[in-house]
């Protein structure tokens, strides 16, 4: 985003992951290097199963690399934290608490105790940013998917982690509960500004999103090319009409579609082998 | 009113079928109790017996479901949690669990003897192999997913137990709880085979080898109502404890 080079909060040196399956030892992800900035925005698109997956659970701490390393500030990933939170694909609110029980659940937490008026505080706050200040009470079963989606990121963001990991966070939300989550997401982030990594399928999200674009291929994932995205923020819809997000969006389209097809060949190649 | 009304009509039309039945000639006379017969035997029965081995069939029941739970809820979480445990020792659970308890009466008898243990013992074998499978499958299902959200936002392992596995555990408890019921209630007059004196499957079968058909009648129903009370109670403490489920209350 700026001129000057500051210090990767994330960096991967060589990474390599491998895991052990029934047809024998997968490659998921190749010798991939890469850094993130403070405050950076960096989306990773690619095939579906590709391992990009593989590549934000190991900077959530989930996953270890087998070869190569991956750094925080410097220092090696050990186990996940509250200082990464982590939207998934699946959301994840806990069914058993009310909307404003699971925005809390962190903070109730002895990694990230607060006094009550605190707490009270941060909750309220999430609650109305994310506008979920009227179904305090609601379970998530009454919710819809937009809502528990927004649920999972005020949770997230309720312990005031660093960086946020996003693993196609809006993939299962209708055009217009995604592009509104989209720009809710920006505008919070313009408010705190946070260190962000994005995966996601949809090449104009990554465009809208983020700073930096990394395509990667078909799996084994490696780096097909790391594209910086021109545009200012704060950005709005608009920016989808210029012609110069047409172009950037038809270049990134294209590298998408070749490692697609490369998967699909992969996949009619060895049926026996499912994504990872 | 009119949710009574609901409620009351199959009843109703059960009663009516069983007159029908009764007055049909279809059946000899002597083999079917009309309904106010057995209701009248039930009026003279309650000055009776019948609140004693109400009482003590309930009794066994409760402890048998108790111990079987007690003893299901840890079994059946190790074994749904961990996935290598239950390869090994899901075959043994499942060869058990097809024993009739019937079946094992005379090796209770022998080992137990003929006393209210044995009994508990019967009925404790049917609650905890029907509890402990309801419970591990319960808990197998659990999306690892909580979990992981949890560690992500700081949790310890210690605060992962209280505050993801309880919660989401409760729900398969009083699943298991009530299969466990309705199972040792099954069970109940198979355990009162052995030398029992009192309970409604005693009541029931002292009233066999004396023809007393009408008793027979009144011991099945009371054995229905006194489960179906209970089943009702469970779920409306069910609706309670976990109304954010789904599936309870739908």
């Amino acid at each position: 985003m700026s001129a000057a080079a500051p210090a990767p909060r994330i960096a991967f040196d060589r990474v390599s992951v491998r895991f052990a399956t029934a047809h024998g030892p997968l490659q998921v992800v190749e010798d991939v290097s890469f850094t993130v900035a403070d405050r950076e925005f960096v989306s990773i698109i690619g095939p579906s199963g590709c391992g990009k997956t593989t590549m934000m659970n190991i900077v959530a701490g989930f996953v270890a690399p087998t070869a190569g390393s991956v750094t925080l500030d410097g220092k090696p990933v050990g186990g996940p934290g509250p200082e990464r939170g982590v939207i998934f694909q699946e959301y994840g609110v806990f069914p058993w608490l009310t909307v404003e029980e699971n925005i809390a659940f962190g903070l109730n937490l002895a990694a990230n105790r607060m006094s009550a008026a605190e707490k009270r505080e941060v909750v309220q706050r999430y609650m109305r940013l994310m506008g979920l200040a009227d179904f305090a009470r609601a379970y998530p079963k009454t919710l819809s998917g937009g809502m528990r989606q927004r649920l999972a990121i005020a949770r997230a963001y309720a312990v005031r982690p660093q960086f946020l990991l996003m693993d196609e966070p809006f993939g299962a939300l209708d055009a217009q509960t995604r592009s509104h989550m989209q720009d809710l997401l920006l505008e919070v982030l313009a408010a705190e500004g946070k260190t962000v990594m994005l995966i996601t399928h949809s090449v104009e999200e990554a465009i809208y999103l983020s700073s930096k674009i990394i395509v990667v291929t078909a799996r084994p994932s490696r780096i097909r090319s790391v594209i910086a995205v021109p545009f200012p923020y704060p950005r709005d819809e608009s920016l989808h009409e210029r012609p110069e997000f047409g172009e950037l969006r038809s270049h990134i389209r294209d590298l998408v579609m070749k490692e697609y097809a490369a998967q699909q060949r992969q996949v009619s190649a060895d049926p026996a082998r499912r994504p990872g | 009113m009119r949710r009574t009304a609901l409620i009351l009509a199959p009843w109703l039309l059960l009663i009516l079928l069983w007159y029908a039945v009764a007055y049909s000639g279809l059946v000899n006379p002597s083999l079917m109790p009309t309904p106010h017969q057995v209701a009248l035997r039930m009026h003279e029965l309650l000055g009776g017996r019948l609140p004693r081995d109400i009482w003590m069939s309930t009794q066994r029941v409760f402890l048998g479901v108790a111990l079987g739970i007690l003893l299901a809820v840890p079994v059946g979480f190790l074994l749904g949690w961990y996935r290598e445990v239950r390869r090994f020792v899901d075959p043994l659970i499942n060869f058990f669990r097809a024993l009739p308890p019937i079946a094992l009466i005379p090796l209770v008898v022998i080992y137990f003897g003929i006393g209210e243990p044995a009994k508990v013992i019967i009925l404790f074998y049917a609650a905890f192999f029907a509890g402990v499978i309801v419970m591990y499958e319960g808990i197998a299902q659990i999306s690892p997913i909580f979990v992981r959200v949890a560690r992500t936002l700081g949790a310890t392992d210690m605060e992962i137990f209280r505050k993801v596995i309880v919660p989401l555990t409760v729900p398969h408890i009083l699943t298991a709880l009530r299969v466990a019921l309705g199972v040792a209630w099954a069970t109940l007059v198979a355990s009162e085979l052995i030398a029992a004196q009192q309970g409604l499957g005693a009541l029931i079968q002292n009233a066999g080898s004396f023809f007393q058909l009408d008793i027979i009648y009144v011991g099945i129903i009371c054995i229905g109502f006194i489960a179906l009370a209970m089943d009702l109670a469970l779920r409306t403490a069910s609706r309670r404890l976990v109304a954010w489920q789904d599936r309870i209350g739908a």
